[in-house]
């Protein structure tokens, strides 16, 4: 076990000198960004509502000064930026810094578009960010499964695609949600089995295999909604899964309708991530994949059944994904369109990596993405002098910047990619 | 070189005498051509299953199969063969048109489909070779989308906006174009080199920014939006900065495809005559290796990126100022990932994404024309699962040695085009 141990950890890249002094200059940047924002904000306050009309507790809102509270905010991240620069911080630190200078933009962001307007729901937003980021999520855990086992899966578009299709077709055909939550699921695997037996069996470039899987998803879904749903709307009723409020937990103020009323789907997510983060780095399971995906001769070596667990894993990963697709259609707006994942599995593939191949990293990413998309629906029903197109923007160009300036070069499992021939 | 072992002789190939031979030898080897000509009857024939479930004459045929096996079979190759006959006279040759030009009809009639499938090839080359040219320096150019968006706005931009002589004019949006392109790829490359940012994420993020950008320019009179319109619409560029036609008015191929293959020597040159392309395939055979052997792989990065972003953006100038003369916010359609398969079928080399494109060309034109055929009872959807079943056959030499029965050969020149995320 000690060997299996050894050759899963990975080896720790150590970060260049000057990453210190591009995180410094980009908390620096964000900073100055939101000195900005403040000088541009409306005059008058910015206002957080924290309860939904109608529910038991109502919590007062929250009204602040906008532009004065960007200031600070923007002071905050480059004294942040400075104390990154002039001081070798430890890990936990470095990522609180992040944290800290990361929801100092967000919140300036919210103050300068809300000012003067009308009162922000933040529940709603949050409601929405979860909404958006359960693909998302699930998505990430879905290539985080591959990949640790040493699978490239680009795939994730095309499982969320044919996860959503046959969750609708199958729901409206015979009239039973979960009977389309399992379909989208199994869908999600299909294509995980194709991705499992040209990438593992006939050893096809992973990345290739991954883009035509989403062509031939995109190509099969836009076929069978033309020659079925469009002829036959039965096929496509866009019935959802309605809200379970979890007993108790609902009940609390702010957190209990943002985590503890909604559909079954932020419940599987849930288990999804605490599931997989715990077998992937707490179990001899998780050990095991994360061997094969470093050094599978080695992991061969001390007895693990190296292309079986690649098989298990990849088409593990397609159901996973296939139920984030699921939740695209059941889960959400219902009814099947033509492209309806719209690059929300590329996103994930994104999130994937920034969140450097960990459950728990990934959630991060994705929340951060889903966060993003949702602002972008909100922003401008607040204050319509803000011009849709580069509100949307916003959330790319964050990333963007994100990626560059705080996280830097990744490094994939060692052995991501490269089929594994038994010598 | 010189230190290999000289007790290893070269193997010596053997050389066939008679042509016959040589073929004989091709085709029960498989080699390379033989296994891409496998590949796309298989695809075709694959796709003639869709085709046959489209056929509701066929469909009824199949449900009576065992009181009329031979009824069924004859419907099925007649749907199928007028199918893919269709196809063939839309996209590359209708013999009533040669037996026409006998008769006093005109010869141009003869070219017009194969001068269709090469204007729709036009832009799905360029794209091809954005991505190909990449691939061979180790990255994966997702965002050929967001660099041809930045090319289109430059084009429009100087091709409406600019009062200058005919011929200069039509040199100077190419060549804007290009630039356009080259901005953006240039700046994936030098966050790459500087941060380690990942140009996956980094292109997909810039797509979404380029598509939001060009949305705000094309509603806002005062950048791109045509005065007096409502839609997302630029004005028609100038007459004079048309590119000419060569056969014919659109959908006939023009100057464009001339700018398409003059680009893939142009590569072709590059990555096999000159030290920088050299250089290119070094840094993407093994970053840390050309980086010992002296080679600045940052700056291949930057470069390889900023040529990826022109070719995408030249994509660009062949439609605006080519076929459509007018941007919209839908002119960037799928060029950017049809621009993936195309790269990958052509297997990252100029030549092959010159064919490829050219095969992709010929598949949308024919897929159009029999839709049309048809009366849409074949979709053209089946065209997107056609090219996707071929890219995968393709790149599974192994599948399709098995399906055929074919003996093995090392190597099929599939390998190395993709790598993974590590580089």
């Amino acid at each position: 076990m000690e060997r299996v141990t050894a050759i899963a950890t990975a080896v720790r890249v150590p970060l260049t000198g000057n990453r210190r002094y591009v995180a410094a200059a980009t908390f620096g940047v964000l900073g100055l960004i939101n000195i900005l924002l403040g000088l541009l904000a409306h005059a008058g306050d910015a206002a957080f509502t924290l309860s939904q009309p109608g529910s038991g507790i109502q919590i007062p809102t929250i009204r602040v000064p906008a532009a004065p509270v960007c200031f600070a905010l923007g002071a905050l991240s480059i004294g942040l930026g400075v104390l990154r620069a002039s001081a070798e911080l430890s890990r936990r630190d470095k990522r609180f810094t992040i944290a800290a200078v990361l929801l100092s933009f967000v919140v300036s962001l919210l103050c300068w578009a809300d000012a003067g307007a009308i009162p922000l729901n933040v529940i709603n937003i949050a409601q929405g960010t979860l909404s958006a980021s359960i693909p998302l999520i699930l998505g990430a855990l879905a290539g985080c499964l591959c990949e640790r086992s040493g699978v490239i899966n680009i795939a994730i578009e095309g499982q969320l695609l044919f996860g959503a299709f046959a969750a609708a077709i199958v729901a409206s055909a015979f009239g039973g949600l979960w009977v389309g939550l399992v379909a989208g699921s199994l869908a999600g695997g299909l294509v995980g089995v194709m991705l499992a037996v040209f990438a593992i069996t006939f050893l096809m470039d992973q990345i290739i295999l991954g883009v035509v899987l989403n062509v031939l998803a995109l190509g099969m879904t836009d076929y069978l909604y033309d020659r079925l749903m469009a002829q036959n709307p039965n096929y496509n009723t866009g019935s959802t899964f309605s809200n379970i409020k979890i007993p108790l937990l609902g009940d609390i103020p702010v957190i209990g309708p943002i985590l503890f009323d909604s559909t079954i789907f932020l419940y599987i997510t849930y288990i999804a991530i605490i599931g997989i983060q715990v077998a992937m780095f707490h179990s001899r399971w998780g050990l095991r994949v994360r061997a094969v995906g470093e050094h599978p001769t080695a992991a061969d070596t001390v007895g693990i059944r190296v292309l079986w667990t690649r098989y298990r894993n990849v088409i593990l990963g397609g159901l996973v994904a296939g139920i984030g697709g699921a939740f695209l259609t059941i889960g959400s707006v219902g009814s099947f369109n033509p492209d309806i994942s719209s690059g929300f599995g590329y996103i994930a593939l994104a999130a994937l990596i920034f969140g450097r191949w960990t459950p728990l990293g990934s959630l991060a990413a994705a929340l951060l993405f889903g966060f993003c998309l949702e602002l972008a629906l909100v922003l401008p029903t607040v204050n319509p002098a803000l011009p849709p197109p580069i509100m949307n923007m916003a959330p790319y160009v964050a990333t963007i910047i994100a990626v560059a300036g705080l996280v830097g070069k990744v490094r994939a499992p060692r052995a991501d990619g490269q089929p594994y021939i038994k010598a | 070189m010189t230190d290999m072992p000289a007790a290893v002789p070269e193997p010596r190939r053997p050389r066939a005498r008679l042509t016959g031979a040589v073929i004989i030898q091709a085709v029960t080897q498989g080699s390379s051509a033989v296994i891409t000509i496998l590949a796309i009857f298989l695809a075709l024939v694959v796709g003639g299953i869709l085709i046959v479930f489209s056929d509701p004459v066929v469909t009824r045929a199949w449900s009576s199969f065992f009181a009329e096996p031979g009824y069924a079979l004859g419907q099925t190759w007649d749907s199928v063969s007028f199918a893919y006959s269709q196809m063939f006279e839309g996209a590359i040759l209708n013999p009533s048109t040669v037996s026409a030009a006998f008769h006093g009809g005109s010869i141009a009639a003869i070219f017009y489909p194969l001068s269709s499938t090469c204007a729709q090839a036009t832009p799905l080359i360029l794209t091809g070779l954005s991505v190909a040219i990449a691939f061979r320096a180790g990255l994966f150019n997702i965002g050929a989308a967001g660099q041809w968006v930045g090319g289109a706005v430059v084009a429009t931009w100087l091709g409406f906006g600019v009062s200058l002589p005919p011929v200069i004019h039509i040199i100077v949006c190419v060549v804007g174009a290009f630039v356009g392109g080259a901005v953006i790829g240039w700046f994936v490359g030098l966050l790459k080199a500087k941060t380690g940012a990942h140009e996956v994420i980094v292109t997909i993020m810039l797509n979404y920014v380029m598509y939001d950008l060009l949305s705000y320019l094309l509603s806002h009179p005062a950048m791109l939006q045509e005065p007096g319109q409502t839609n997302q619409i630029a004005p028609f560029i100038a007459n004079d900065a048309n590119l000419g036609h060569v056969s014919g008015p659109p959908p006939q191929a023009g100057v464009g495809f001339l700018i398409a293959v003059a680009a893939a020597l142009a590569a072709a040159w590059l990555l096999s005559r000159t030290t920088t392309g050299f250089q290119f395939r070094t840094v993407g055979a093994s970053p840390s290796a050309a980086r010992t052997a002296g080679i600045n792989v940052e700056r291949s990065w930057i470069l390889v990126m900023l040529l990826a972003g022109g070719l995408a953006g030249l994509s660009a100038s062949t439609v605006i100022l080519g076929t459509n003369t007018q941007l919209t916010f839908n002119s960037y359609g799928t060029y950017g990932p049809d621009g993936i398969t195309v790269a990958l079928l052509g297997r990252a080399k100029p030549i092959g994404v010159v064919l490829a494109g050219l095969l992709f060309g010929a598949l949308h034109v024919g897929g159009t024309y029999v839709e049309a055929a048809t009366l849409g009872q074949v979709p053209a959807d089946i065209v997107q699962v056609l090219e996707g079943l071929i890219v995968l056959f393709v790149a599974a030499p192994a599948l399709i040695r098995a399906v055929f029965r074919l003996r093995a050969t090392s190597g099929t020149g599939m390998e190395a085009v993709a790598k993974g995320w590590n580089g």
